[in-house]
């Protein structure tokens, strides 16, 4: 749309807010280094089948668990399956569950938050009286209850999860859209005599993107936090698919013996959240300021 | 200020009818029973256990007659302890955890409030940092992961304290507490930072100094009492998570509370057994959350007038 | 000797972008029981310079570059921190602009009250109350024994000023520095407290600084003036030296800003174009209390080519009506005729295709841009959306909308953002033209910008008007600006119409009382 022929052919180039977010996360070290560890590590997720040096079901039972050795950068379990391979295999699993779970999540409540907070009037009141009450519903409990009822199933996993996070990304998403619906700028819109849907998608969800990005980094750790607390009590992934959580917690039966079972699975897990929530508290700090108002 | 407390104690009550239904049909729609798993039972025999554990009605007369115990507070017997009622069992374990709670959350506040504060007196500088970067690592180190390594360290190579049990061996509540509470300390420390960064910003901290106020009372005096409003609003949701924490933590340092119970009845599909801790638990957070609710209202002012019919 | 002597203050601010020099070699200073005034706009380090003084310019990344600052005998800023907190409250007062967020919201107003009596007199709390109570009284407080109890949001911004002002004043200082006490108040509430200032100055002996950026204000009140542009102090005096024969071409410029005269009385045939008939728009707010009537019943008619001033102070519902006539609040009763058309039947399809007639153009240039759109898509949408060219001329329309909006066409890919508040309002009004509409409501369309600003927008909009042969309903709260720009006025209070007639005849033989007391309360009686 911003094709300018040559009645502006001196036109001095513009700096969107986009623009100067990235060049102040640009600045940011820390949310750097978190999104390039976190590059890395879907990149090995991706190419995890080409790539682990041994195959996944691959035992040695002759050697058994063994220390970090030459042919085993981080050790064997006692099986002697290779460490490294097993979580290559698992992250493959956490990371999955982690970005698919927070892309349903997303999915449901930026649509739920941003009817509510557009429509406003009755409509909101009934689907926010709705959020309320599922929020107050101790959530915990409820997940460990369907695990165990339903089986072990990794689809049923990811709407669980999915069914916890959409109420707060709905929450965020109405106060953003309601807020945004006072400005005068949708005020302006509308009385240039935009229709609804094209103020929602010209005027709003741009500007409302800002806090659903940072929310949607910040959740996907906390997704993979979920599973894998639910699989170190069993009722997350089941055997043969492994996980992080599941690595971490026969590490963890075994790790008077066998330390690195624990520590490697341990660290990964530990790395990847860390990457996660450096990179969003990085986003937030550059999506945050508006560009100066004076 | 009543008339909050009413409306909000009001709106839980359906709340804690939904947990209730929800639980009761999800626990009794899942394939088999509390006694498949047991060795094989004669036909009669296993008859008379369903009768008197009332599994021969029809689902929704279970369901009332449930209802009807519960209004009496009466939490049915268990399946899998003959003998033994869900409300005994729930009873013995819910010390231990209350306990254990206790300590976490006073760990998580101690050590969460006095970073979070003293992080935000000098912002981006080392005293910025340093405590921010151990509240990220709590964060992102989960308790199951967290507990086992405390256990590594400070159980089995350093020898310093035991890890197993409660109550029995002077110090054996420490790791556990120190687990539960860490993951809490650095949510509360980062929301203790944020909330105060914000009120230090405000143009009446600006007023405070030109009063010639020095700067611990400006903090303490002024500031404090808006900062920490998010930590105490965060009390109700960090109580839910210490519940659930517990379920780990009771598990890796085999600590007899409600936790481990709950998850060894999920596994054997002690009906009542489940039934009866989701429906407590259940409640205890909602009752929190709702005592946390109300305490953040209270604390600020133009809320506490607006709900007691005040000028606004 | 004068009760402060600041003397070549240079103050700067070292961010990652570069060192900003924001007070550059000032010098001024304030007798004993007279007011200094210091005079700038945004920017003009006016605020800085008095921050300084106090050590209230957080070190990180404010720098003192040099100077020195006398007060009763001593230098403020070679002073250690203890030094500087024990004056603090206690011999130099303050008292700051915006009441609303000055006052700490969690503290009863007692308590904030009686804190520089116990820290610096070290007195008990019962007489420290006693000594508060008294000085509500003096400020005019009407009850000063509930008021001790109460919260701040309980009071009104005109009442919290004055509990500020008692709070500065227990401790008797010597000083009282007043960083723009009335800007973010109401006209006749102004009135009231700067008179409050100036009588508890008379009483108390006090030397007072009062910055502000409005010449007219403190014409009234000031003893010296001093001007301050970008950092500099570029000419100081006595008022009617100032106004008589300023020196400086940027003082020559703030004073020429001032919006003054009355515009001339055109001969406009009576042509209603816009008719409003026994208009409410009633607020409910969930929950079942009282409705809110922001406009109450209220009957008016816009003539063809006019500009009609609608006058009143917060809460009258002057902007409610503006955006009522727009259909941009939805209206509980009464019509609107826009041409003989029923504007308050109109739906969808048909409302879109009126929407064009008639725009706004609103008080805060940056809130009412999308920040992620440029001028170029800011300027197109209404353009596209009411099919008023072809893609082809789409380039060339805007063109001409820039030029018309005093806008340079280098900016055509600019954001919102990269511009000043000027340059944005410029931008809003090319929206509002685009779609060359008959109507147009100015909402307090000058009221976010700097004075000397101020006057080049009234002047656009003037021109515009002419230009366009626009019928124009400004909004305002200032008077002075109403005057310059309106040929008849209508004046608002709580809801209500009060009074109504020509520009002349309503700052001539004002009807009501609250119009008298509106007109009483502008400021300037002084300028020339």
């Amino acid at each position: 749309m911003n094709t300018v022929a040559p009645v502006f052919e001196d036109a001095e180039k513009g700096s969107s807010l986009w623009h100067d977010a990235w060049l102040r996360l640009r600045k940011n070290k820390l949310a750097l280094f978190g999104g390039s560890v976190l590059l890395f590590m879907v990149v090995v997720a991706l190419l995890t089948p080409w790539i682990a040096p041994y195959s996944y079901e691959a035992q040695n039972l002759d050697l058994g668990a063994s220390p970090p050795s030459a042919a085993h950068w981080l050790g064997t379990d006692i099986f002697g399956r290779d460490v490294l391979t097993q979580i290559m295999y698992g992250g493959r699993i956490s990371l999955a569950v982690g970005f698919i779970a927070t892309a349903v999540a997303l999915l449901i409540g930026v649509t739920w938050g941003a009817v509510a907070g557009y429509v406003g009037g009755r409509v909101d009141a009934v689907m926010m009286r709705l959020v309320d009450i599922l929020y107050a519903l101790p959530f915990m409990i409820f997940i460990v209850l369907l695990m165990v009822v339903f089986g072990r199933n990794i689809l049923l996993l990811f709407l669980a999860i999915g069914a916890v996070e959409w109420l707060t990304m709905a929450r965020i998403m109405r106060s953003q859209v309601q807020s945004l619906r006072q400005q005068e700028f949708v005020e302006a819109a509308v009385s240039v005599g935009l229709s609804p849907a094209a103020i929602i998608r010209k005027h709003v969800v741009p500007n409302a993107l800002g806090p659903i990005i940072v929310y949607t980094t910040l959740t996907i750790p906390s997704v993979m936090l979920l599973e894998a607390f639910l699989s170190f009590l069993g009722l997350g992934i089941q055997p043969p698919a492994t996980s992080w959580g599941l690595l971490i917690s026969y590490g963890a039966e075994t790790m008077e013996e066998y330390p690195w079972l624990l520590i490697f699975p341990g660290c990964a897990l530990t790395l990847t959240l860390f990457s996660l929530n450096f990179l969003g508290d990085g986003l937030r700090d550059a999506l945050d300021v508006r560009g100066s108002k004076d | 200020m009543l008339r909050f407390m009413f409306i909000r104690i009001l709106q839980a009550l359906p709340v804690i009818f939904v947990v209730i239904t929800a639980t009761f049909f999800l626990v009794r729609s899942a394939p088999g029973g509390p006694f498949d798993q047991e060795k094989i039972v004669i036909p009669e025999v296993k008859k008379a256990l369903e009768a008197q554990y009332r599994l021969d009605l029809p689902l929704h007369e279970q369901y009332f007659a449930y209802l009807g115990d519960l209004a009496q507070g009466d939490l049915g017997p268990s399946f899998k302890y003959p003998g033994r009622s869900v409300n005994e069992i729930l009873f013995s374990g819910l010390p231990v955890t209350a306990e254990l709670g206790l300590y976490a959350l006073i760990i998580a506040l101690c050590i969460g409030v006095t970073a979070g504060v003293f992080a935000s007196l000098r912002p981006n500088t080392a005293q910025d940092y340093v405590p921010m970067s151990l509240a990220m690592i709590g964060i992102c180190m989960p308790s199951f992961l967290l507990g086992p390594l405390l256990v590594l360290v400070f159980g089995i190579w350093l020898d310093w304290l035991p890890i197993t049990g409660w109550g029995d061996i002077p110090g054996d509540k420490i790791l556990p507490a120190v687990t539960l509470g860490s993951a809490y300390a650095a949510y509360i420390a980062r929301l203790s930072r944020a909330g105060m960064l914000e009120i230090l910003s405000q143009d009446y901290i600006r007023t405070a100094r030109a009063k010639g106020l020095p700067e611990w009372r400006v903090v303490t005096q002024h500031a404090l009492r808006g900062g920490l409003i998010p930590v105490i609003a965060f009390l109700g949701p960090a109580f839910a998570g210490l519940l659930a924490g517990s379920f780990v933590v009771e598990t890796i340092f085999q600590i007899p509370g409600l936790g481990r119970f709950y998850v060894q009845a999920a596994f054997n599909r002690d009906y009542t057994m489940i039934l009866g801790t989701t429906v407590f638990l259940s409640s205890l957070i909602v009752f929190f959350n709702l005592v946390s609710d109300i305490i953040a209202a209270w604390l600020n002012p133009r809320l506490r007038h607006q709900f007691q019919g005040g000028s606004s | 000797m004068a009760l402060l002597n600041v003397d070549n203050l240079s103050v700067s601010f070292v961010t990652r972008n570069g060192t900003n020099k924001a007070v550059d070699n000032v010098s001024f200073s304030v007798e004993e029981r007279q007011i200094t005034a210091i005079i700038g706009e945004s920017g003009s380090g006016k605020s800085v310079s008095c921050y300084a003084m106090l050590g209230l310019v957080p070190s990180p990344p404010g720098r003192i570059d040099g100077g020195t600052a006398h007060f009763q005998g001593r230098d403020l800023l070679a002073l250690s921190e203890d030094e500087l907190r024990a004056i603090r409250g206690r011999d130099i007062a303050m008292i700051f602009q915006d009441p609303m967020t000055c006052l700490n919201p969690f503290m009863k107003i007692g308590d904030q009250l009686i804190e520089p009596l116990t820290l610096h007199k070290g007195l008990a709390k019962g007489p420290a109350r006693e000594q508060a109570m008294a000085l509500l009284d003096e400020v005019g407080i009407r009850d000063p024994q509930a008021a001790m109890s109460a919260f701040p949001h309980e009071f009104s911004g005109g009442m919290r000023q004055r509990v500020m002002i008692a709070m500065a004043l227990i401790n008797e200082p010597k000083l009282l520095i007043a960083d723009e006490p009335t800007t973010a108040l109401d006209v006749t509430i102004q009135a009231q407290i700067l008179k409050l200032i100036a009588e508890l100055q008379t009483k108390r002996n006090i030397g007072v600084l009062f910055i502000s950026h409005d010449l007219a204000v403190v014409s009234d009140i000031a003893d010296q003036i001093v001007v301050m542009e970008k950092g500099k102090v570029v000419e100081s005096g006595q008022p009617k030296a100032i106004f008589d024969n300023p020196q400086h071409p940027y003082t020559q410029k703030l004073l020429a800003a001032i919006p003054s005269g009355q515009k001339a009385a055109d001969t406009v045939t009576p042509d209603p174009l816009i008719r409003i008939d026994n208009l409410r728009t009633w607020f409910t707010p969930t929950g079942g209390a009282d409705p809110v009537k922001a406009v109450d019943d209220v009957s008016l008619e816009i003539h063809r080519g006019e500009v009609l001033g609608l006058v009143g102070e917060s809460g009258s519902g002057k902007s409610t009506l503006g955006r009522s006539i727009l259909r941009l609040v939805p209206i509980t009763g009464g019509q609107i005729t826009f041409e003989g058309t029923e504007l308050s039947s109109l739906e969808g399809r048909s409302l879109k295709q009126f929407r064009h007639r008639m725009q706004m153009i609103f008080q805060d240039p940056y809130a009412s841009l999308n920040p992620r759109m440029t001028v170029y898509d800011t300027l197109a949408e209404p353009l596209l959306l009411h099919g008023l060219v072809r893609k082809a001329d789409l380039d060339q329309a805007i063109r001409e909308l820039m030029d018309n909006v005093g806008l340079a066409r280098a900016f055509v890919r600019k954001y919102p953002h990269e511009f000043s508040g000027g340059q944005r309002q410029r931008i809003a009004i090319g929206r509002a033209l685009a779609t060359r509409p008959e109507f147009i409501v100015a909402d307090e369309p000058v009221s976010a910008l700097d004075v000397t600003i101020q006057a080049q927008i009234l002047d656009l909009l003037a021109d515009l008007t002419k230009e366009y042969g626009l019928t124009m309903l400004f909004i305002s709260h200032d008077l002075a600006v109403i005057r310059q720009i309106a040929d008849r006025i209508a004046v608002m209070y709580h809801g209500k119409l009060v009074e109504e007639g020509s520009t002349a005849q309503v700052f001539e033989t004002p009807q009501q009382d609250y119009t008298r007391s509106l007109l009483a309360a502008i400021p300037g009686a002084n300028a020339a």
